[in-house]
C-alpha cells in the first residue's frame, strides 16, 4: 500500500505559550498550503477567545503537502490539540489519531505539567515523539539543560532535537524533515471493515455534522451508510474530503491511515461523540476502536440573563454551542433570587469561563452565574443514593447519611523554591501530600490528593499567583471519599438569596462565609435602608456584616438650568437599579454576584 | 407667571477655581466687549418678555461695564428679579454703584466660606473680611437682596468650623443663602488630584459631610433661613424667583456659550465655545430634550424643593413608597416632599421612585 509510505499524521504537544500555535503557523507556510497574504495570524486557533487567550479549546485539522529533501512529495495531517486540562479526553482521542507527535519545549522554561502529561498519554499510545526546542532566539534560553531534562524526565532522546524559533522562523525546515524521517507511515488495511475515530465535530449550518476522523481500516465514500458504534445512529454519507487550510476540500474517498471528513446530514451532534467508531452499516466492524468513554461534565453552575426577558435569546445562544461542543450540557432551572435560567455543567472551569464568554461576545448576553459546583453523592439514611450538582437540591443534615465529594490525583510541576508556598496552598484547600519528586535539579513533581470543590474556583490563579506563574498542574479525578459538607446560606435583609448557596466542606465554611459575607459589604452599594448580611448553615448564624444606609448621594450645583445633566446622572441611576437583583427592598448589583466567587485566599 | 426668565451665561473668570468644571476662559477686556456684543444680538433675536434675568458664570461682575447696556436692550418687567453673581474681589463701591444703577436688584455674592483655611483649601483668592466688606459696601450702593453660596464638606470643615462659618454670616446683611455640598468632578483640579491618587487634604467622608449638611439646615433655619430648596435658604418671601423657575419647570431662554434653556417645551443648550458665540451671528444650540417627559421632570425637579409634588403626580410613583424609609419623606395637604435627610439622598429617592413609575 505505497499511498500509506507518504503520509504523516501528527500532532503537537505544547504547553501553553510555548509557541503550538505559532509553529503550526509556520509548518502551513513551510507547506504553502495557505500563500502568505492569506495567513491570519495563527490560523488553526480560529475562535476569538482562543487566539486571545493563546489557547486552543477545540481540536483542529489541516491536511498539507511538503516537497521533502529526498524529492518524494508528503501529505502531511497535523492535528491540533487542545492545550487544557478540561479537555484531557479529546486530547487523548487526538493522540489517538496520529502516528507521531512533535513536543515543543520552551528553552527558557523546560518542560510542564501539562505537556508532560500529554506527553506521556502519547508515549502510552505508542506515538513517536519528536522533541523540538522552541524561543531559542530568547536571551533565557539554555537549550542543552532543557534537552537533559527532555532525556531524563520523558526518556526520549532529545540531544539531536530541532533548536528553532518559531516566532522568528528558524530552522522550521529541520522540523519538517523530523517529521519525514522520525514519525512512521500508518498502517491500515483497506479491505477490511471501516473503523474510523472520530476526534473531532462541529456543525454546519449547510452540510449538518462535520465529523473528522482519522480512518483507521477500510474505506468510506459518498453513498455509504454508517454508524455510530457508541452511539448507534445510522447516517448516508453524503461527502467525504480533507481539511484545507482555509476551507473543507471534497474527494471521492477516505481510506486507512487518511485523515479527513464525513458529512452526512446529521442534525445532533450528541450523535457524533468524540472517541466512537464509525464503521458501515452493512459490513460492520466486530469490536470499537478502544478508549471511548462518555464524556461527563465535572463542574456545573447556574447561568442567568441579567435581563429577565431574555431568557429564551440564552437558551437559543446555548443551543447553538451545544451544536459544536457536546461536552456542555443544560437544562433549565429557576431561582428567586435571579429567576430563569440554566443549570450548565461542563468539564471544567475553563470550559465554564470559555462558555461564559463566548455567550457573552458572541451572542451579546450579560450575564450573572451562581458559585461553581462540584457533583456530590449523597446517601440517604433510608440506603438511597443521589447525586447533587445544585446546592439547592442539597438535603436536610439529618436525612443524610454519608456525604461524599469527588477527589482528585493532581501533579503539580514547579521550580523547587516555590515547594513550600504550594505546599500552604494545598494544605489551605484541604489537600493530602503524597508524594514529592525532582524531575531535574531544580523541579519538582509534587502529588496531591485535592477535593475537586478545592481547586474548581480559582485554584489555578492561586498556584499561579505563588509561583510568579512558574508551576503547572494537572489532574485526573480518583472517585468519591466521604467528607462533612455542610450547606451554606447567605441572608441579605433576613431573606435567603438562593443564587449565593454552596456546598462546603465545614472546616472552612466558617472562613468562606466571614469572605462572603465581607465581598458582599464591599459589593453591594449603600442603600436607603442599613441591610444587615448573615451567613448561615441549617439556621445558625456563622458570619454577620452590615451595610449602613446611605447618607448623601452627590447635591452639586444645578449649574444655569442645566437639568439635562442632571436629567442623565438620574436616568443613569434608574436604569442602574433595573439592572440590579432586587431581594425584598434590597438591590444587589451582579459584580457583587461576580465578586464572591472570586474570593482569594491571599 | 407667563413671561420666561432670562439666564447669560458669562464665562469668565480671573483664574478658575481648582473645584469648579462650569463653562470659563480667562478675561480679556475685548472679549468681554465682543461677547456683551454677541448677547445684544441674540437677545434682539428673541425679542422676549422677561420677569427675572441672571447673570451666571464665570464670574459675571467682570461683565459690569457692560451689563447697563444689556439691560437696556432687554425687555424686562417692572417686578423683575435681576441678579448678578459677584466674586468678593470684584466688589469694589464703583463697580457695584454700576450695577446697581443699571436696575440689578439682587446679588450673588461668592463667600464660599467665612473661615479662610478653608477659602484657601477650595483655592480661592479672598478672605473672609473681603467678603464681609464687599457685602457691606453692596448694602451701602442701596442693595437689599444679597445672597451667599457656602459650601458644605469642603477640605478642612468640620463642626467647629461650620458654626463658625454659620456665626460670621449671621452677622452680615443677608436675605439668601446658597450651601452646597461639595462635588469633586473629574475635569477639574481636584479631580485630577483625586485621580492621580492625590487627595485633597481632610476631606470629610460621607457620613461627616452629611452631618455637616444637616447641622446647617438646622442652624440657617434657627437665625430665620427657611429651606426651600435642596441648597436654598432664604428670608421670608426672598426665594430666588429664577431659581424657582428650574425646579418648577417654568421657561427659561439661556444666552451664552454653556447656557442652558427650556424654552417651548424643549430644552437646549449653547456649546461651550466662547469663539464660536461671538462669532456666530445667532447662537448655536443643540436639543438636550427634545420632548421631555413631563411627570418625570416634576417629580425629579419638584422633590428638590421644600413644597414637593402635587398629588396626581407623586400618584405615579407610589408603589415605590415601600422601598423609602419614612423619614425621608411626608406627605402634607396632599404635596408630597422630602425632609432635609430626605434631601440628602435624593438622587437614590428620586431614581426609586422613576424606576417604579406606573404607565398610564
Amino acid at each position: 500500500m505505497e499511498y500509506l509510505d507518504n503520509i504523516r499524521n501528527f500532532c503537537i504537544i505544547a504547553h501553553i505559550d510555548h509557541g503550538k500555535s505559532t509553529l503550526a503557523d509556520r509548518i502551513l507556510e513551510q507547506t504553502e498550503t495557505v500563500a502568505k497574504r492569506d495567513m491570519e495570524e495563527q490560523l488553526l486557533d480560529n475562535m476569538d477567545i482562543e487566539r486571545e487567550r493563546g489557547i486552543t479549546i477545540k481540536a483542529r485539522a489541516v491536511r498539507l503537502k511538503y516537497k521533502a529533501d529526498d524529492g518524494n512529495e508528503y501529505i502531511f495531517n497535523l492535528i491540533d490539540t487542545p492545550g487544557h486540562v478540561d479537555f484531557n479526553y479529546e486530547v487523548s482521542r487526538s493522540l489517538v489519531a496520529c502516528e507521531g507527535a512533535i513536543l515543543i519545549v520552551d528553552a527558557s522554561q523546560g518542560i510542564e505539567a501539562q505537556t508532560l502529561a500529554n506527553t506521556y498519554l502519547a508515549v502510552e499510545n505508542d506515538l513517536e515523539v519528536v522533541p523540538v526546542i522552541n524561543k531559542i532566539d530568547l536571551p533565557s534560553a539554555h537549550a542543552k539543560e532543557v534537552k537533559e531534562e527532555v532525556e531524563n524526565v520523558i526518556g526520549i532522546e532529545a540531544m539531536d532535537a530541532p533548536e528553532i524559533s518559531a516566532k522568528m522562523g528558524i530552522n522550521i525546515h529541520a522540523v519538517m524533515e523530523e517529521i519525514v524521517k522520525k514519525i512512521p507511515a500508518p498502517k491500515g488495511d483497506l479491505n477490511a471493515p471501516l473503523k474510523a475515530l472520530i476526534f473531532d465535530s462541529y456543525y454546519d449550518s449547510y452540510k449538518g455534522v462535520i465529523v473528522y476522523v482519522r480512518v483507521k481500516e477500510g474505506t468510506v465514500k459518498p453513498g455509504d451508510k454508517i454508524r455510530m458504534m457508541a452511539s448507534k445512529a445510522e447516517f448516508t454519507v453524503v461527502e467525504v474530503g480533507y481539511m484545507g487550510a482555509v476551507e473543507l476540500v471534497p474527494c471521492d474517498e477516505l481510506k486507512a491511515g487518511e485523515v479527513g471528513y464525513i458529512a452526512a446530514s446529521i442534525k445532533s451532534i450528541g450523535d457524533t461523540k468524540v472517541g466512537d467508531t464509525v464503521t458501515n452499516a452493512e459490513n460492520p466492524a466486530a469490536e470499537p476502536l478502544a478508549g471511548y468513554r462518555e464524556v461527563a461534565p465535572m463542574v456545573f453552575s447556574g447561568i442567568y440573563p441579567a435581563d429577565g426577558a431574555k431568557y429564551g435569546d440564552l437558551r437559543d445562544a446555548l443551543e447553538k454551542l451545544q451544536l459544536n461542543d457536546a461536552s456542555l450540557s443544560f437544562e433549565p432551572e429557576s431561582s428567586v433570587a435571579l429567576g430563569f435560567g440554566f443549570r450548565c455543567g461542563f468539564l471544567g472551569l475553563l470550559h465554564m469561563d470559555v462558555v461564559q464568554e463566548r455567550l457573552e461576545r458572541e451572542y451579546n448576553l450579560d450575564l450573572v452565574t451562581t458559585a461553581p459546583s462540584v457533583v456530590y453523592e449523597i446517601q440517604f439514611t433510608d440506603g438511597t443514593t443521589k447525586m447533587i450538582d445544585n446546592p439547592l437540591n442539597f438535603p436536610d443534615t439529618t436525612l443524610i447519611d454519608t456525604a461524599c465529594e469527588p477527589v482528585v490525583n493532581a501533579h503539580i510541576y514547579t521550580p523547587s523554591e516555590y515547594v513550600g508556598n504550594i505546599m500552604e496552598l494545598c494544605q489551605n484547600r484541604r489537600g493530602v501530600f503524597k508524594d514529592m519528586q525532582y524531575i531535574d535539579t531544580n523541579r519538582v513533581d509534587l502529588h496531591y490528593e485535592l477535593p475537586l470543590n478545592e481547586i474548581v474556583y480559582d485554584f489555578f490563579d492561586a498556584l499561579k499567583s505563588r509561583t510568579r506563574g512558574y508551576a503547572s498542574y494537572d489532574y485526573e479525578i480518583m472517585g468519591y471519599f466521604p467528607s462533612k459538607l455542610v450547606k451554606l446560606d447567605i441572608m441579605l435583609n433576613g431573606e435567603v438569596i438562593d443564587a449565593l448557596s454552596f456546598i462546603i466542606h465545614a472546616d472552612k465554611a466558617y472562613e468562606r462565609a466571614r469572605k462572603m459575607a465581607e465581598k458582599l459589604k464591599e459589593h453591594i452599594p449603600r442603600q436607603l435602608f442599613e441591610i444587615p448580611i448573615q451567613a448561615c448553615i441549617g439556621g445558625k448564624i456563622i458570619a454577620r456584616e452590615t451595610i449602613k444606609a446611605l447618607r448623601k448621594d452627590v447635591l452639586a450645583k444645578c449649574y444655569g438650568g442645566d437639568i439635562t445633566r442632571k436629567k442623565k446622572l438620574l436616568e443613569k441611576q434608574k436604569e442602574g437599579k433595573k439592572r440590579m437583583r432586587q431581594f425584598g427592598s434590597v438591590e444587589v448589583p451582579q459584580e457583587a454576584f461576580m465578586a464572591v466567587l472570586k474570593l482569594d485566599d491571599e | 407667571m407667563s413671561n420666561p426668565g432670562l439666564y447669560i451665561h458669562v464665562p469668565f473668570c480671573r483664574k478658575k477655581c481648582p473645584y469648579c468644571d462650569f463653562y470659563s476662559v480667562g478675561f480679556r477686556e475685548d472679549l468681554a466687549e465682543q461677547y456683551a456684543d454677541a448677547v445684544l444680538r441674540n437677545l434682539r433675536y428673541y425679542n422676549e418678555r422677561y420677569d427675572t434675568v441672571y447673570f451666571g458664570g464665570g464670574t459675571p461682575i467682570l461683565l459690569a461695564r457692560h451689563i447697563p447696556r444689556i439691560l437696556t436692550e432687554c425687555d424686562i418687567e417692572g417686578s423683575a428679579e435681576i441678579t448678578v453673581e459677584c466674586n468678593p474681589c470684584e466688589m469694589d463701591k464703583e463697580t457695584l454703584e454700576i450695577l446697581f444703577n443699571a436696575g440689578v436688584n439682587r446679588l450673588s455674592v461668592g463667600v464660599q466660606s467665612a473661615s479662610n483655611r478653608e477659602l484657601k483649601a477650595l483655592g480661592r483668592a479672598h478672605n473672609f473680611e473681603q467678603a464681609r466688606r464687599a457685602i457691606l459696601t453692596a448694602c451701602e450702593v442701596g442693595f437689599c437682596d444679597i445672597s451667599a453660596d457656602i459650601m458644605l464638606g469642603t477640605p478642612n470643615q468640620d463642626h467647629v468650623s461650620l458654626v463658625y462659618n454659620i456665626t460670621k454670616l449671621c452677622e452680615l446683611p443677608l436675605t439668601h443663602i446658597s450651601a452646597y455640598l461639595l462635588k469633586i468632578e473629574p475635569n477639574t483640579v481636584f479631580g485630577k488630584s483625586l485621580a492621580a491618587g492625590l487627595r485633597s487634604p481632610a476631606l470629610p467622608d460621607e457620613d461627616e459631610t452629611a452631618g455637616l449638611y444637616l447641622s446647617a439646615a438646622r442652624m440657617l433655619e434657627g437665625i430665620g433661613f427657611k429651606q426651600y430648596e435642596i441648597s436654598n435658604f432664604a428670608k421670608g418671601g426672598m426665594e430666588s424667583k429664577h431659581n424657582l423657575k428650574y425646579w418648577r419647570r417654568e421657561e427659561y431662554l439661556g444666552i451664552g456659550p454653556a447656557a442652558h434653556s427650556f424654552y417651548k417645551g424643549k430644552r437646549f443648550a449653547v456649546a461651550r465655545n466662547l469663539r464660536e458665540f461671538i462669532e456666530s451671528p445667532r447662537q448655536i444650540e443643540v436639543i438636550t430634550d427634545e420632548n421631555p417627559d413631563e411627570i418625570e421632570e416634576r417629580i425629579m425637579l419638584g422633590l428638590r424643593l421644600s413644597e414637593g409634588i402635587e398629588k396626581p403626580h407623586w400618584e405615579r410613583v407610589k408603589n415605590a413608597f415601600p422601598l423609602i424609609p419614612e423619614k425621608y419623606y411626608k406627605i402634607e395637604n396632599e404635596r408630597l416632599s422630602l425632609t432635609a435627610e430626605g434631601f440628602l439622598v435624593s438622587n437614590e429617592i428620586i431614581s426609586t421612585l422613576l424606576a417604579h413609575m406606573e404607565d398610564l
